[in-house]
C-alpha cells in the first residue's frame, strides 16, 4: 500500500487558495430565497428574529461539533435540554430572584453529565453512541421524575430573559435579541477552543487517529471527556435559551440532539472524527433553520419539515463523500 | 523454455496521483517454476501484485493468462483465472474457524445448507498435504492460532483452490526457522506440482534456496532478469543500485558516544523477561530479531505504553517507572511507531499539526496552538525546513506526504522537547530508497548531537549498516550482542536459535 | 449459546470464551433477581409458567426488531429506521384492512414490500453513495416519519378480528406470537449459521477487505442485510397493528425500537463493529430486557425511576463486555 509513494512526487503547488465551505453558498442560496419570498427579511426584525430562533440549535450544533470531531456522538444533549428546562423551572419555583444560582446549577448539571458521558467511553470503553443514549433515556427519566410527570410552574421572566428579551432602540440595528448576544458570545468562544488552542488541535487528533495521539503524548482520555463536557455545556445554555421562548414541557428538547448532528454534518463535520468546524456548524445551524423558515414561507406543513432535513442529511453526507472520494481521499 | 507461460505481464505502467507507482515493466512466469521477484520496499512489488491479482487496474500493458490477454476488474476475476495471492497483511477473519476462513466465499453447500462435514475434510486433506494438520486444528479459531500458523491456514487456504499461480508476498517474515524449512518444502512440492510460483522475497538466502528465476525491481521499472540465480551480490546491486557505503551514515566515532543515558536491569513483562542494557548517548543501538521475539514489546515497555512489571529502568541517571506514555515522553523519552499510518500520523491534519502534536500535547490546553513553551510556529517551520521535508505547504494534509517525509514529520514532533532518547521503530518500512538514506543521516545527527538512538528494524541489513551496537533479541529476551557491521549470517543465527542456517 | 459448540463432530479443545458465554451469564443474573425478588416480596405468583409467557410476550415486537438489528450490525452497519418503518406499518396495514378480512393478504403484502423497500434503498444509500449507515437510515427515518404525519394523527384504520389471532391467539397452548418469535429467531440462527449467506454476513462484518478479495459481493451482503433487517421491523410492525388493533403513527417512537433494539442486539454480545455475535445473544437480551421490566413492576418501581434505571442498565450492560477492550473507544 505504501509502494506508490515512490518517487518522492513533489506535489505540485497545489492551489492553496482557501477553500471556501459549501455550507456558506447554500446558506446565502437560502437567505437569497427568503427574501424573495418574504421581503421584510432584510429588516432588523425580519433577521434578527431568524437569528433568535437559530441560536440555540446554532450553540448546540457548536457543541456537538467537539464531540464528533474527537470521533463520538453525544445524543443526550436533547433530553439535557429538557432537563434543564423542567430543572429551571421547578428549582426557580417563580421566584425570580433564583435565576443566577438556578443557572449555576444546571450548569454544574450539565458539567456532571458531560463528565459522565466522557468517563463511561474512555474508562468502561462504552462506545458514545450507547454511552449517550443510555444517558439520554436517564435523563429523561430524570425529568419526568423531578416533575413527576406533569411539569407545573413557569420560568420567571428573569430566566426567560435570555431566550426572549430584545435589546431595544440599538442603532442601526434597532433591535438585538440577548439570544443572538448569547450565541455570538458561546459561538466565538467555542470557535476560539476549537481552532486556536492546544485542546481544539488535540480533539482533533484524538477522532482522527487515537492511537497515534496516544503514543506523541496526547492525554487522550482528558481530552475526549473535554470534548463530551463541551458539548454537554452547550446543551445546558441551550435549554437556557428554549426555556425562554418555548414553555416549559417534558418534550421541549426531544429531535434536538438529531438536528444538532444534523447542523454539524451540513458544516462539513466528519462523522467518527478529524475534522470539523465550529463557525461552519453554526453555519449549518443557521442552513436548517433556514429551510424551515422556507418550508414555512411557502406554507408547507411540518411533517414536511421532517421530510426535508432527512433528504438533507443524506444528501449533505452523500456529497461530502463524493468530493472526498473526486479530491483522492 | 518456449513454452507458453501461465502468467505474463507486458509493458505494465501504473500511475497514482503524483507518482509513478510501474513503469514498463515485463514479467512472466512458467508451470513449475519459481520465479523470485525482489526489491526494496517501495520498488513496485506490491503494486505489480495487485495488478496481477485484480486490486488494481494497469494504466498501460496487458496481463496474459496462458497466452491470452486478460484484463483483471475485481480480485474475484483473478482468483477465478487460478491466480491466489498471499498478501503480508493477512486476509483471515480473527473470529471465524479455520475451516470457514479456507472456504470463504466458495463453501460448499448441500440443499442449500452449508456442507460443514465436507469442509472440514477437505481442510484437513489440505493441511496434511503440508504437515500441518497435526498443529491447526480445522475447527479452531484463526485468533486463538499464533501467527506462523495463521500463515499456514492462508497457504492452504490457497491451495484448496488448486491455484495456477501462487503469489507469496514475503511469506517468511513471520516464521521461525523451521518453519520457514517447513514453507520450503511446501514452495518444493508445489513447484513439483506444476504451479507457477512468483515469491517476493527480500531476503538473498531464499532466492538463493528457491528461486528459479529472478527479477528485480527498483523505482517502479525492471532493474535486472536473470535466467538463473545469480551470487545475490548481483542481486544486491541490482536492488539499491548504488554501493552500500554512501547509504548508511558513517558509524560514531569512539568521542561521540557519551555516558549511559538509559539501562534496564532484570526488564520483565508478560511478553519480556530478564531484559538487561545500557544506551549510550550519541550512539545508535540496533535491535534485531524475528517478529514476535519481543522488540516492539521492549520498546512499548519503555515507552511505558506497556509498562514492565520487573526490573528496573534507569534514565539519565535516575530510576523511573513508568506506567503512561506521558510520563516517559516527559521524562526525555520519544518514540516513532512501525506502523506509520495507523499509530504515527493523523492523516487527515496538516503536516504542521502532526509536527505540532506531542508539543502541544504537552503545553496548557488552552493556550495557543501557534505556540507553546517547547516551540512556535515558525520554529516548526524552521525545523520542517531544516529536515528537508517536501511539500507544496505545511498546511497540506499529511497524508498527500511521500513515507519518509511524514518520517520526517513525525521526527519533527519529538525535536522540539529535546529527547534523551529516541526509539525507532521499523524506521524506514515503506519509504522508497533514496529517502532511507536520508532517515539514517537524520538519526546519525541527532545521536551527534546527543541523543541515545534505538533502532528496532527486521531489515537486517539495514541495522548492520547503521547501527553502532546490535543486540539480538529471541523470545522476549535479549539473546546476544554485537558490534557495528557484523555479519548477517550471525545475528541470523542469534535471531533464530539455530546452530546452522543454510546460507 | 454460541454457535461455535452446535453440530460439530469434533468438538475444539473446550476454551471458555467469556464474550460467547456473556449474554447467557447475564440473563442467568437478571432470571436470579426476578426470582430473589419475587421471594423477597412475597409475590410468589409470578413464579409460573403463564406469568414467565406473560413476560416474554411483552417484547415480541423488540424482539423481532431485534433479530432484524442482529443482521446489519453484523455486517457493521446499523439501522435507525426501524421505529418509523414500524409505526408506517401500522398504519398502511390497518388502513388497507379496514376491519375486511378479506384484505389481510393484502395489507400484509403491501407492508412487506414498502418494507423491502426501505431496506433495499438503505442499502443503497449505504453502499452505493457511502453514505454512514447511522445518517442514512436516521435520514431515511426522518423521512418515514414525516411521510407518515403528513396523513394520519391519530388511530387509523382497523384491523379484523382474524388477523388480531397473531398477537391474542393460541397454538397448542402457546401463545402464537411467543411461537412465531422463536421459530423466526430460528430461522434467523438457521441463516446465519448454515447458508452462505449467513458466513458472507459474518466475513463482510468481520473484515471486508478479506470479504471482498475472496470474491464476496460485499455490498449486496450489506443490502441484504438492511432489507431482512427492515422486513423484520414490518413484521413487527404488523404484530403490533394486530395488538393495537389499528394502526398508530407514534407507536414506533414510542417504544423507542430503533434504539431499544440497538441495546438489546449489543446486550447480546453482538459486537457494534460487526462479525461477531449472533441470535441466541440477541434473544437472551431481549429476555433480559423483559426480565428487567418484570423485575420493576415486581418491586413497584416507579415508572420515572424505571427509565432513568433502564439507561443505567443498558450502559452497564454494554460496559460488562466492553471493559477489557484494549483498544481506544470513541
Amino acid at each position: 500500500m505504501t509502494d506508490h509513494t515512490l518517487s518522492s512526487a513533489h506535489p505540485k503547488q497545489t492551489r492553496r487558495l482557501p477553500q471556501i465551505n459549501p455550507v456558506y453558498f447554500i446558506l446565502a442560496a437560502l437567505i437569497v430565497a427568503i427574501i424573495l419570498n418574504n421581503p421584510n427579511f432584510v429588516e432588523p426584525t425580519g433577521y434578527m428574529n431568524f437569528l433568535k430562533r437559530a441560536a440555540p440549535l446554532a450553540i448546540l450544533a457548536a457543541g456537538q461539533v467537539y464531540v464528533i470531531v474527537s470521533g463520538g456522538f453525544d445524543l443526550s444533549v436533547g433530553s439535557l435540554i429538557t432537563l434543564v428546562v423542567v430543572g429551571s423551572s421547578m428549582l426557580s419555583n417563580n421566584d425570580p430572584n433564583a435565576t443566577w444560582w438556578v443557572i449555576a446549577a444546571m450548569l454544574g448539571i450539565g458539567l456532571v453529565v458531560g463528565l459522565v458521558n466522557g468517563m463511561v467511553v474512555c474508562f468502561l470503553k462504552v462506545p458514545s453512541l450507547i454511552a449517550t443514549l443510555g444517558m439520554m433515556i436517564t435523563l429523561n427519566g430524570f425529568a419526568f421524575m423531578w416533575s413527576g410527570g406533569a411539569p407545573r410552574g413557569y420560568l420567571p421572566d428573569s430566566f426567560r430573559y435570555f431566550g426572549r428579551f430584545n435589546i431595544r432602540d440599538v442603532p442601526l440595528i434597532q433591535m438585538l435579541p440577548v439570544a443572538v448576544i448569547v450565541m455570538l458570545v458561546v459561538g466565538f468562544a467555542l470557535y476560539w477552543l476549537m481552532h486556536r488552542t492546544n485542546l481544539g488541535r488535540m480533539i482533533h487528533a484524538i477522532g482522527d487517529n487515537p492511537r497515534a495521539a496516544q503514543l506523541a503524548g496526547v492525554p487522550v482520555n482528558r481530552v475526549r471527556i473535554l470534548a463530551f463536557v463541551v458539548s454537554s455545556l452547550s446543551a445546558v445554555i441551550t435549554g437556557i435559551l428554549l426555556g425562554g421562548f418555548a414553555g416549559v414541557s417534558t418534550d421541549v428538547g426531544t429531535g434536538y440532539e438529531l438536528q444538532a448532528i444534523t447542523a454539524a454534518v451540513l458544516g462539513g463535520a466528519q462523522l467518527l472524527g478529524g475534522r470539523g468546524s465550529v463557525p461552519a456548524a453554526i453555519a449549518g445551524a443557521l442552513t436548517l433553520t433556514a429551510i424551515f423558515t422556507l418550508l414555512n414561507f411557502l406554507g408547507l406543513p411540518q411533517p414536511v419539515r421532517q421530510v426535508v432535513q432527512g433528504l438533507i442529511l443524506i444528501a449533505a453526507v452523500a456529497l461530502a463523500m463524493y468530493r472526498r472520494k473526486r479530491t483522492g481521499q | 523454455m518456449t513454452e507458453t507461460p501461465v502468467i505474463e505481464m507486458k509493458g505494465i505502467g501504473k500511475r497514482f496521483p503524483g507518482v509513478v507507482a510501474l513503469h514498463d515493466v515485463g514479467f512472466a512466469c512458467q508451470r513449475g517454476e519459481v520465479h523470485a521477484l525482489v526489491g526494496e520496499n517501495g520498488a513496485g512489488k506490491s503494486t505489480l501484485i495487485k495488478i496481477l491479482s485484480g486490486v488494481y487496474q494497469p494504466d498501460d500493458g496487458d496481463v496474459l493468462v496462458e497466452g491470452k490477454p486478460v484484463r483483471f476488474r475485481h480480485p474475484v476475476d483473478a482468483l477465478a483465472a487460478g491466480i491466489s495471492v498471499i498478501y503480508q497483511e493477512f486476509s483471515l477473519l480473527p473470529e471465524r474457524t479455520v475451516t470457514q476462513n479456507i472456504f470463504l466465499g466458495r463453501e460448499i453447500t448441500r440443499n442449500w445448507m452449508l456442507d460443514d462435514a465436507a469442509m472440514r475434510v477437505e481442510t484437513q486433506r489440505v493441511l496434511d498435504m503440508f504437515g500441518a494438520g497435526s498443529r491447526i486444528d480445522p475447527d479452531a479459531l484463526v485468533s486463538e492460532l499464533d501467527v506462523a500458523s495463521q500463515q499456514m491456514v492462508e497457504i492452504a487456504k490457497a491451495l484448496s483452490l488448486n491455484a495456477r499461480v501462487l503469489v507469496m508476498d514475503e511469506p517468511t517474515a513471520a516464521l521461525n526457522e523451521s518453519e520457514c524449512r517447513e514453507l520450503f518444502e511446501i514452495v518444493d512440492k508445489l513447484r513439483d506440482h506444476g504451479t507457477a510460483v512468483i515469491y517476493i522475497t527480500h531476503r538473498m538466502r531464499e532466492v538463493t534456496r528457491l528461486a528459479d528465476r529472478v527479477t528485480v525491481l527498483k523505482d517502479g521499472e525492471v532493474a535486472a532478469r536473470f535466467a538463473s540465480v545469480p551470487e545475490p551480490s548481483a542481486i544486491v546491486h541490482a536492488m539499491v543500485g548504488r554501493d552500500i557505503a554512501d547509504f548508511y551514515a558513517p558509524f560514531a566515532t569512539p568521542d561521540e558516544i557519551g555516558a549511559t543515558v538509559l539501562s534496564v536491569q532484570g526488564g520483565g513483562n508478560s511478553a519480556l523477561r530478564n531484559i538487561d542494557f545500557e544506551l549510550k548517548a550519541g550512539e545508535i543501538l540496533g535491535f534485531a530479531g524475528i517478529q514476535g521475539a519481543g522488540r516492539v514489546a521492549l520498546a512499548m515497555a519503555m515507552f511505558g505504553a506497556r509498562p514492565f512489571d520487573t526490573g528496573t529502568m534507569t534514565l539519565a541517571g535516575e530510576t523511573v517507572h513508568f506506567t503512561h506514555p506521558r510520563q516517559a515522553i516527559r521524562a526525555g523519552i520519544g518514540l516513532l511507531p512501525g506502523d506509520r499510518k495507523g499509530e504515527g500520523l493523523t492523516l487527515m491534519q496538516s503536516v504542521r499539526d502532526n509536527g505540532m502534536l506531542t508539543p502541544r500535547a504537552f503545553g496548557s490546553l488552552v493556550g495557543s496552538h501557534k505556540k507553546n513553551g517547547f516551540i512556535d510556529l515558525a520554529g516548526m517551520d524552521a525545523l520542517l525546513d531544516r529536515m528537508e521535508v517536501k511539500a507544496a505547504s505545511y498546511e497540506q494534509d499529511i497524508k498527500f506526504l511521500s513515507g519518509g517525509n511524514q518520517q520526517k514529520a513525525i521526527v519533527a514532533r519529538w525535536l522540539a522537547l529535546k529527547p534523551k532518547v529516541l526509539i525507532f521503530i521499523e524506521p524506514t518500512r515503506g519509504i522508497d530508497v533514496n529517502a532511507k538514506a536520508g532517515i539514517y543521516h537524520l538519526m546519525r545527527d541527532l545521536a551527534r548531537a546527543g541523543a541515545g538512538i534505538i533502532m528496532i528494524s527486521s531489515d537486517l541489513p539495514e541495522v548492520i549498516g547503521a547501527a553502532d551496537r546490535i543486540l539480538v533479541m529471541r523470545e522476549g529476551t535479549i539473546v546476544a550482542a554485537h558490534t557495528a557491521g557484523a555479519s548477517e549470517t550471525a545475528i541470523m543465527l542469534d535471531a533464530t536459535g539455530e546452530q546452522e542456517v543454510a546460507a | 449459546m454460541s454457535d461455535a459448540t452446535v453440530g460439530q463432530v469434533k468438538p475444539a479443545p473446550v476454551r471458555f470464551r467469556f464474550d460467547r458465554w456473556a449474554p447467557a451469564l447475564l440473563l442467568l443474573a437478571a432470571v436470579t433477581i426476578y426470582v430473589v425478588a419475587c421471594l423477597a416480596t412475597g409475590q410468589t405468583q409470578y413464579l409460573n409458567w403463564n406469568n414467565l409467557l406473560a413476560v416474554l410476550g411483552r417484547s415480541i415486537a423488540l424482539g423481532i426488531t431485534a433479530i432484524g438489528q442482529t443482521f446489519v450490525i453484523l455486517v457493521a452497519s446499523i439501522d435507525l429506521s426501524v421505529a418509523s418503518l414500524i409505526s408506517a406499518v401500522t398504519v398502511v396495514a390497518s388502513v388497507i384492512m379496514n376491519g375486511n378480512p378479506a384484505m389481510i393478504v393484502p395489507a400484509i403484502g403491501a407492508a412487506l414490500v414498502m418494507g423491502g423497500l426501505v431496506g433495499l434503498i438503505n442499502g443503497l444509500i449505504v453502499t452505493r453513495l457511502d453514505v454512514n449507515p447511522l445518517i442514512a437510515t436516521l435520514g431515511m427515518s426522518l423521512v418515514i416519519q414525516g411521510c407518515l404525519s403528513a396523513f394520519v394523527s391519530n388511530f387509523a384504520g382497523a384491523v379484523p378480528p382474524e388477523f388480531q389471532f397473531f398477537a391474542y391467539g393460541n397454538l397448542l397452548g402457546f401463545p402464537f406470537a411467543i411461537l412465531f418469535f422463536f421459530a423466526l429467531a430460528l430461522l434467523a440462527f438457521f441463516a446465519l449459521r448454515f447458508t452462505r449467506f449467513g458466513s458472507n454476513v459474518y466475513a463482510v462484518g468481520g473484515n471486508q477487505d478479506a470479504a471482498r478479495f475472496a470474491g464476496i459481493s460485499t455490498e449486496k451482503v450489506i443490502i441484504a442485510a438492511h432489507v431482512i433487517c427492515s422486513l423484520c421491523a414490518t413484521v413487527a410492525g404488523l404484530y403490533l397493528a394486530s395488538r393495537l388493533r389499528s394502526g398508530a403513527p407514534w407507536i414506533g417512537a414510542n417504544g423507542v425500537y430503533d434504539l431499544e433494539s440497538i441495546a438489546v442486539v449489543v446486550i447480546g454480545g453482538t459486537v457494534l463493529a460487526g462479525g461477531r455475535g449472533g441470535i441466541w445473544g440477541t434473544v437472551a437480551g431481549v429476555m433480559i430486557f423483559s426480565l428487567i421490566d418484570s423485575i420493576f413492576n415486581v418491586l413497584g418501581v416507579d415508572a420515572f425511576v424505571k427509565q432513568v434505571l433502564r439507561g443505567i442498565i443498558i450502559v452497564a450492560a454494554v460496559a460488562f463486555y466492553a471493559v477489557r477492550t484494549k483498544r481506544i473507544v470513541a
